[in-house]
């Protein structure tokens, strides 16, 4: 039995990090997100998939776009949703974690989807209570439903992602991101490198099995995908650049360093951009961009994890669509 | 003359005699395996102790008609092991630890002395501080607890402590241990003005501009994580600092819990040069890397950090080969709710003194790196040559601080049954081999092991 005929895929409980996942998981996820695109572009956007189930969205770091696909995602499902955000809530009056976890539990929710600032986070939380816990970006660590719309944004542009090359530009250190895309694409058989200045390249990170650009010109002659990282404008406070001005002039994507790029090189944000810092607005908005078809696959991407770790199965999807699963 | 034995000499003041009284009747321990390497005593035989002391060790002792005999055979008596680095919390942290539940957990892993240090609330810094903890060492009734006191005022870095006033009231060595003594300029001052004293300065070797707000070891886990690293850099570079200290002044620098191989190369050149440096490793440096943190295990969150298996190789060798001194646990004690947080949260630190022996057994015995003598030297014989103090051997006329373990027995580690008040220990689960039963100091029993 492959990933794409079992309930849930085999994930499991939770769905924390790609670190582990087989590339046959991850694809049967993709798969299963196709069917749930659709559901986005009818005039009544609901189906009672999850009709019942009841889901807290619980944001210790403040998310625009994650906390709104996620919930766009559970909404177009029939969920029930509760959001919670880290201000004004009990977390501020010095709630530890553990405590937070064992309070949700006691009004026996469904499920849990979780940003929080410490790496480790969604693990910890998944580890002390039997709901379903979806990682929305824990620290530094991991962010795995950004890298599965960024790989179903890739497969949709080049239909397939074995052999694709695909380089990570930025500030890869502080990247749940990066972190999250390197393992999914080298688990789906991409390869994967990555380019910025040393001082944003965390030690270490040849053994994960990426190669290491220095300069971004040698990104751009070898990749089919640039993958533009959000540059944190406190790393220029905390010494890892001198400026952005310098930042931009070394390492930022502009439509004269694709110049000389092959034709089918596409760039990939995951948002929010600091135009003219990272990437240049002619770029972001021009021909190679997929950065609004990202953000699109998101909500579907999200569906499909919350239906399989509901216990759906990939090859029931498109039935569980229509209102039959 | 060795560099160890320059340091041992260097005391003004001659060895410093721990307190303690002697025993109401004579003991004897009959029929173990007597294990002495201060000595070079190895062989089945009786211990008798009396008024305190060890009044004899040989093949067969007759014992007097008051003395109280104890069957120890199939066991190993040797000197009372010696702990020059544990964190005890009183004043400030009792719910972590007391001075009382600390020794007690240093007698059940078979110290007999342990030397405990001041980043304590507040801090350990003037002699009515050294007296309290002296004090509360004395009413535990556990092992022989000798306060080490601060390096500098309120453990600021900034101003020497009263150095002299604190030696009077009792401390055995300064140190700013928890954070580094970073001022190069306050490093040398400390290590000129402790050799009228005739003690040890103890140094956190730690770049803090390196180490940053880093949570474990920097490397291809902590990349694979997401958590902040250390750099092996940040502790190898201020040892390195340090050395050239110890060299300018001739002072006794002594570096604590070595992690990195880098630090054993650097501690290797000073003992090539005869320089006045010692160092210690911890048990679990020595058994344990960086890989342990995996699933984020706060259990396994110490300062400084576990390493690379590389590291691991190297402390491990030179412990072997002595450039490493000694093992001290860096007992560090906290509340179970306080690491049961998200990683980067959680405090720093590791319990080690009920585990520490066997650890060392496990880690160092079986796997054929060390005799069970040398690991007798490492653990009681050597903290107390470098350090000038009286025990760490079985002499007649000495003080008797002796343990009794079964070097044999397989164990489980539970730390529901720690006499300590804490129980984050990374070998929680671990299987280990030799097992203290009887700790003895000064001649009385402060623990036995029920049968």
């Amino acid at each position: 039995m492959t990933a794409g005929e079992r309930p849930g895929a085999g994930l499991g409980k939770d769905l924390v990090g790609l670190e582990g996942l087989s590339g046959d998981q991850i694809v049967a996820i993709l798969d299963t997100a196709e069917p749930f695109k659709e559901i986005s572009e009818r005039r009544i956007k609901k189906v009672p998939v999850l009709r019942g189930k009841t889901i807290v969205n619980l944001f210790f770091e403040p998310s625009t776009r994650t906390r709104i696909s996620f919930e766009f995602a559970e909404k177009r499902l029939s969920a029930d949703t509760v959001n919670i955000s880290a201000s004004g809530s009990s977390v501020q009056k010095g709630e530890t974690l553990v405590d937070t976890a064992r309070n949700l539990e006691a009004m026996r929710i469904d499920m849990v989807v979780m940003r929080h600032g410490s790496a480790g986070a969604a693990r910890f939380l998944a580890e002390r209570i039997p709901s379903n816990v979806i990682n929305a970006g824990d620290g530094q660590h991991e962010h795995p439903t950004q890298a599965l719309l960024d790989l179903l944004t890739l497969r949709d542009r080049f239909g397939r992602l074995e052999g694709l090359k695909v380089c990570i530009v930025g500030d890869i250190v502080h990247s749940r991101v990066a972190r999250s895309n390197i393992w999914g694409l080298l688990a789906v058989g991409a390869e994967v490198a990555v380019c910025g200045p040393r001082t944003l390249i965390p030690l270490g990170i040849e053994e994960l099995g990426v190669e290491v650009f220095g300069r971004v010109e040698e990104a751009i002659a070898w990749c089919d995908a640039l993958y533009v990282l959000r540059l944190q404008l406190e790393r220029m406070q905390a010494g890892f650049i001198p400026s952005l001005r310098e930042y931009n002039r070394v390492f930022g994507v502009s439509s004269e360093r694709l110049a000389t790029a092959d034709d089918d090189l596409v760039v990939l944000h995951p948002g929010p951009m600091n135009r003219g810092v990272e990437i240049d607005s002619d770029v972001a908005d021009g021909p190679r961009s997929v950065i609004l078809p990202q953000v699109t696959n998101g909500v579907a991407i999200r569906m499909a994890v919350l239906y399989l770790l509901a216990g759906g199965r990939p090859e029931m999807a498109e039935a569980a669509k229509q209102g039959e699963g | 003359m060795s560099a160890r034995d320059g340091v041992a000499g260097a005391g003004g003041s001659g060895p410093r005699r721990p307190a303690g009284g002697p025993g109401e009747r004579p003991l004897l321990l009959r029929g173990g395996r007597l294990l002495d390497p201060s000595t070079g005593l190895d062989g089945t035989g009786d211990l008798l102790v009396s008024g305190g002391e060890i009044a004899a060790a040989g093949e067969t002792i007759e014992a007097p008609e008051t003395a109280e005999v104890v069957d120890v055979s199939g066991l190993v008596v040797a000197p009372g092991l010696i702990d020059l680095h544990v964190h005890f919390r009183e004043p400030g942290g009792e719910h972590k630890e007391t001075i009382r539940s600390g020794a007690a957990a240093a007698v059940a892993g078979g110290f007999t002395t342990v030397w405990t240090m001041p980043n304590t609330d507040p801090p350990i810094d003037d002699p009515a501080a050294v007296g309290f903890v002296r004090a509360e060492g004395e009413r535990a009734e556990g092992a022989r607890v000798m306060p080490i006191g601060a390096a500098s005022v309120g453990r600021r870095g900034e101003q020497m402590t009263e150095v002299g006033e604190l030696v009077l009231a009792g401390v055995v060595a300064v140190s700013d241990d928890g954070s580094p003594i970073w001022h190069a300029g306050l490093l040398r001052r400390l290590l000129e003005y402790t050799q009228t004293f005739g003690i040890p300065v103890l140094q956190h070797s730690e770049v803090r501009e390196l180490a940053g707000s880093g949570v474990m070891n920097e490397g291809r886990v902590s990349t694979a994580l997401g958590l902040r690293g250390q750099p092996n850099a940040a502790e190898a570079a201020m040892v390195a600092r340090d050395i050239q200290l110890a060299a300018l002044t001739g002072g006794h620098l002594h570096v604590c819990h070595v992690s990195t191989r880098e630090t054993v190369e650097q501690l290797r050149m000073a003992r090539r040069r005869g320089l006045p440096v010692t160092s210690e490793v911890t048990p679990h440096h020595l058994a344990l890397t960086d890989a342990e943190v995996r699933g984020y295990r706060t259990e396994a969150k110490v300062n400084p950090p576990l390493r690379t298996e590389e590291d691991r190789q190297a402390v491990r060798e030179a412990l072997v080969d002595g450039v490493i001194d000694v093992i001290a646990t860096d007992h560090a004690p906290h509340h179970y709710e306080e690491k049961e947080r998200e990683f980067d949260d959680a405090p720093f630190g590791a319990v080690g003194l009920e585990t520490a022996l066997g650890v060392a057994i496990t880690e160092l015995v079986e796997t054929g790196l060390m005799s069970l003598g040398a690991v007798v030297e490492r653990m009681a014989c050597a903290p107390a040559r470098i350090m000038g103090l009286e025990g760490g051997t079985l002499e007649a006329g000495s003080p008797a601080d002796v343990v009794v373990f079964d070097p044999e027995e397989r164990w489980t580690v539970d730390p529901d049954t720690f006499l300590s008040r804490s129980r984050n220990t990374p070998f929680a689960g671990r299987e280990l081999t030799g097992r203290v039963h009887r700790t003895l100091v000064g001649g009385r029993v402060r623990f036995a092991r029920e049968a």
